[in-house]
């Protein structure tokens, strides 16, 4: 640093201690919480708690949930980027807006939108039943409000980069005779697709994470609709500590390894 | 639609317009509707009555209070992280930056349950605080400490770019003028970041007032005092008050509707300034 | 394939881009379309690829209309002034890339496309990068790369966006030299877009003058240059000098000095505007008759060229003036010199203020 002189060099441990001390406390320190508590029974708590049923069904319902939002949320995600950087048409701008709504919802409301609507009150509900149907508290309820506060990762991510990358590559491979599908396979996908992992990262964590949304359409039923997040909730009132802390280890660790992928994607963009 | 389409020869036209206005009317709009129909089955005088209920109207408080001394705190703690992630070289530097992303990795079931075992009376936190008399489990305080946790990265994250892009040149430009340091950043620094501030503390502000994973595990949820809106919802739904929590949930939506508008106009002005971010 | 443009309009919103363009391309010339920054060149090349579609007129190739089809059907090879090669792709593989998309029954064998490859990239003298990536060369090599990658579908017409825009003067020259001889070669009817007059005077068989979205002159680089049509196309193809003239019976008078103006033999007396070249004015440092006095202000010497800038103190107008080094020397001028001028040759055109 260019930083010479007494007082700046002063100042400059003193921002750095400061920050360094908040970020620590704040963030670090819930980290170790974690899994020393996890611990506090030993291994041979851990295994017996991951090997109950509930634990199990609940990791089983939370990748169900987040394999069908992942996939869901990057084919939407990719079409919405594709479509508003590729084209002007009117109302672009407004769909880019309306694909905002999800972040700035409170995911309890978000939850209760879709309870509202395809609840046994709802405008649905005799549809629903002659078709023998449940949305709600059933896990096509988790995916789809899951679904909804997750969906715009992608296309945040995308956007911004088809915008500076631009379209001369891609009528490029239009003019020497590419189709349709060779220009998005051979020509954009190579272009986005750290981006689109990054997208789908950030998709995924928050799929498997979600707690508001979730808990409102699942009606928390135990060994059925009970994601590992809302298990967490269910463990601590059972006054089941340890248990909470494992289920909050396992998310942690797929947190850790977000936020490592995360680091690499955004060392690979830059190059 | 020809018109439309003749503007670009790239291919996908109609297939990704119409996935994308089947997406968003389907995921987005539709679930939007159910709530303004089920308001409108409310009479004026019953929505009213429901949403300035007092227990409401004091939750309303508990949740804007708390979001906003978190943004503000976040304001500070942001510009602060921001600042010497960019500006200094040290040990670690790597790993702190990778960590600030971490309360948006981590779900928020987890923060809460953490946080609130920190900050428990005999918690790693709590009990020391508690020589102070400090309690922030099951306190308003709490709801703060949850909602700094969970929107930490925001103001991190929009101020960083921003000061990467007009790097330190600007301070030692400034400096070499013979200003003062806190001359240089008031005058050339702050004026700079001023609008990814304002958009980053207003971003942190809208995700505080909806949380709700983070802080119902260390607020208490004591009636009166440490009910968030969220909370209120919930509450009137295991009541089967689908009605009411409709009501209450209108007033949420739009607040965080007029917030989103807010911030694409922060945005958007924002990219007239700079003509940087994205 | 000549290329035929008719009653060609564009615009963007309520911003007119392109009015009435008509324009005839014989086969196997080389276009320059030439204009500032905004003109509509890339505009009209984007129409003529098919990359656009205009508002109304039509685009014929040999007569045909094809306006209405599909841009990989109008055999059209186009360079983009920012090369757009695929970076994530070798050389090889971009130049191959419009055969290998080609559908099975027309794709030729994979021996058959690399031998192709090959003498396409010894044709552009970049036999040796074929399995580099883009952000491997320079970025004169990458403009070759992407003009080999246009030529590899036997393009029937060739358009080139500002191919040596971001490149720096020294190589520009050269790969326009090279761009000439390479024309020469395969004749295929070319249109590149240039802002630089030079370049276009220089390599063009036919050069197009754009302003503002209209054509204001066309024609061979000689002709233009010679006769330029309109006050915009003689200040856009070099510097010049302005000055007030009288025009009457084949005369115009600069002050008092009369040069031949066959153009106007039956004018009657008028007032106009005088265009001359800085080369076309004799410099001499002793007073002469009816000469404009000047003091020197400034003196470049440009290699073999010597450029003045003189001050006619009487009106305050600065003059342009170019001359060989050798006969600036025998003249013995010095910076603050006074020194006297005639031009020799001017183009009159009538009215006041223009
Ligand atoms: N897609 C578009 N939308 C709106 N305006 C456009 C668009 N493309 C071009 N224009 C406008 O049309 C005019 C002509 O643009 P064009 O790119 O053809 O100019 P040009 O002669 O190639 O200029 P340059 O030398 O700077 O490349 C410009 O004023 C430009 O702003
Ligand atoms: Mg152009």
């Amino acid at each position: 640093m260019s930083n010479t002189t007494g007082s700046a060099t002063w100042l400059r441990r003193l921002l750095i201690g400061t920050g360094v001390t908040l970020s620590v406390l704040l963030l670090l320190t819930p980290l170790l919480l974690i899994f020393i508590a996890a611990f506090a029974s030993g291994v041979g708590g851990i295994i017996s708690n991951l090997q109950d049923a509930d634990m199990l069904h609940a990791i089983g319902l939370t990748l169900l949930v987040a394999g069908l939002t992942v996939p869901i949320n990057l084919i939407f995600g990719t079409l919405i980027a594709w479509c508003v950087t590729r084209f002007t048409f009117p109302g672009r701008r407004l769909l880019l807006t309306l694909i905002d709504i999800p972040f700035a919802v409170s995911p309890v409301v978000a939850g209760l939108l879709y309870l509202l609507l395809y609840g046994s009150n709802g405008p649905f509900a005799t549809w629903l039943d002659a078709a023998d149907l449940q949305l709600m508290f059933a896990w096509p309820g988790l995916v789809m409000v899951t679904v909804f506060v997750s969906c715009p990762f992608v296309v945040k991510e995308l956007v911004p980069l088809m915008s500076t990358l631009g379209t001369e590559q891609e009528e490029a491979a239009v003019l020497l005779g590419a189709s349709g599908w060779q220009v998005f396979w051979q020509i954009t996908f190579p272009n986005i697709r750290w981006a689109l992992l990054y997208g789908v990262i950030l998709t995924n964590a928050r799929a498997v994470g979600e707690f508001g949304a979730v808990s409102v359409v699942s009606g928390t039923i135990r060994g059925q609709t009970n994601t590992l997040p809302l298990h967490i909730e269910l463990l601590q009132q059972d006054y089941n500590t340890t248990g909470a802390f494992i289920a909050a280890a396992l998310l942690t660790l797929m947190a850790i390894a977000t936020l490592v992928v995360k680091a690499v994607l955004q060392w690979r963009m830059h190059r | 639609m020809s018109a439309w389409r003749s503007k670009s020869v790239l291919p996908g036209f109609t297939i990704s317009l119409g996935s994308s206005l089947f997406f968003i009317g389907l995921v987005i709009l539709l679930p939007l509707t159910g709530l303004v129909i089920q308001v409108a089955e409310l009479s004026w005088q019953d929505y009213w009555a429901i949403i300035s209920d007092p227990r409401v109207v004091a939750s309303y408080k508990v949740t804007a209070s708390a979001a906003l001394v978190a943004s503000i705190f976040n304001l500070f703690f942001g510009l602060l992280m921001a600042w010497i992630l960019t500006r200094y070289r040290f040990p670690g530097r790597v790993l702190l930056d990778g960590l600030m992303d971490l309360p948006f990795a981590l779900p928020t079931a987890v923060a809460g349950l953490t946080l609130a075992a920190l900050f428990a009376t005999q918690g790693w936190f709590g009990q020391y605080l508690a020589l102070w008399d400090i309690k922030v489990s099951y306190t308003w305080l709490g709801i703060v400490v949850a909602m700094v946790f969970t929107s930490v990265p925001f103001v991190v994250r929009t101020v960083q770019p921003v000061l990467e892009e007009f790097g330190p040149e600007y301070e030692e430009a400034s400096a070499t003028l013979g200003a003062s340091p806190w001359q240089t950043f008031w005058h050339v620094i702050f004026p700079e970041i001023k609008p990814a501030l304002l958009m980053g503390t207003a971003l942190s502000f809208t995700r505080s007032l909806g949380e709700f994973g983070a802080v119902i595990f260390i607020a208490g949820n004591i009636p009166w005092q440490t009910e968030v809106t969220s909370l209120m919802i919930f509450i009137r739904l295991q009541e089967f008050d689908y009605a009411a929590a409709a009501a209450i949930a209108s007033v949420v939506l739009l607040v965080s509707l007029i917030l989103l508008f807010v911030i694409n106009g922060i945005q958007q002005r924002y990219q007239h300034i700079s003509g940087a971010l994205k | 394939m000549s290329i035929g443009i008719e009653r060609i309009r564009k615009s963007f919103g309520s911003f007119v881009a392109l009015q009435d363009i008509n324009l005839q391309l014989p086969s196997g010339e080389l276009t320059a379309l030439l204009g500032p920054s905004g003109s509509g060149k890339t505009t009209l090349l984007r129409i003529i690829a098919g990359l656009e579609q205009a508002d109304s007129g039509l685009i014929r190739f040999n007569d045909e209309d094809i306006s209405q089809r599909h841009v990989a059907e109008r055999g059209v090879g186009f360079v983009f002034q920012h090369y757009a090669l695929f970076k994530h792709m070798t050389v090889f593989e971009n130049v191959a890339y419009g055969l290998t998309v080609k559908p099975k029954k027309y794709r030729p064998a994979n021996a058959e496309i690399a031998k192709k490859v090959h003498n396409l990239l010894e044709l552009v003298q970049l036999g040796w990068t074929a399995d580099r990536y883009p952000a491997q060369l320079s970025g004169g090599q990458r403009q070759r790369i992407a003009l080999a990658r246009a030529l590899a579908v036997e393009p029937k017409v060739l358009l080139l966006d500002e191919p040596f825009g971001a490149l720096d003067a020294k190589v520009r020259a050269e790969l326009r030299r090279w761009l000439r001889r390479l024309h020469d070669e395969i004749h295929v009817t070319s249109v590149f877009v240039t802002h630089d007059q030079e370049e276009a005077l220089e390599v063009a068989d036919r050069i197009v003058v754009m302003n503002k979205g209209r054509i204001e002159q066309q024609g061979t680089p000689e002709h233009v240059y010679d006769n330029p049509a309109n006050p915009f196309v003689y200040e856009f193809l070099g510097n010049v000098n302005l000055f007030h003239a009288r025009v009457k019976q084949g005369q115009s008078q600069i002050g008092n000095i009369a040069l031949a103006s066959p153009e106007y033999n039956n004018q009657d007396e008028q007032q106009g505007l005088a265009y001359v070249r800085p080369h076309e004015i004799d410099v001499f440092s002793a007073p002469q008759a009816d000469a404009i006095k000047v003091k020197l202000d400034l003196i470049t010497i440009v290699g073999p060229v010597v450029r003045l800038e003189a001050l006619d103190e009487s009106t305050g107008q600065l003059i342009h003036i170019e001359l060989p080094k050798e006969q600036f020397k025998t003249l013995q001028l010095q910076q603050a010199d006074t020194a006297w001028l005639l031009p020799r040759y001017s183009k009159v055109f009538l009215g006041e203020g223009i």
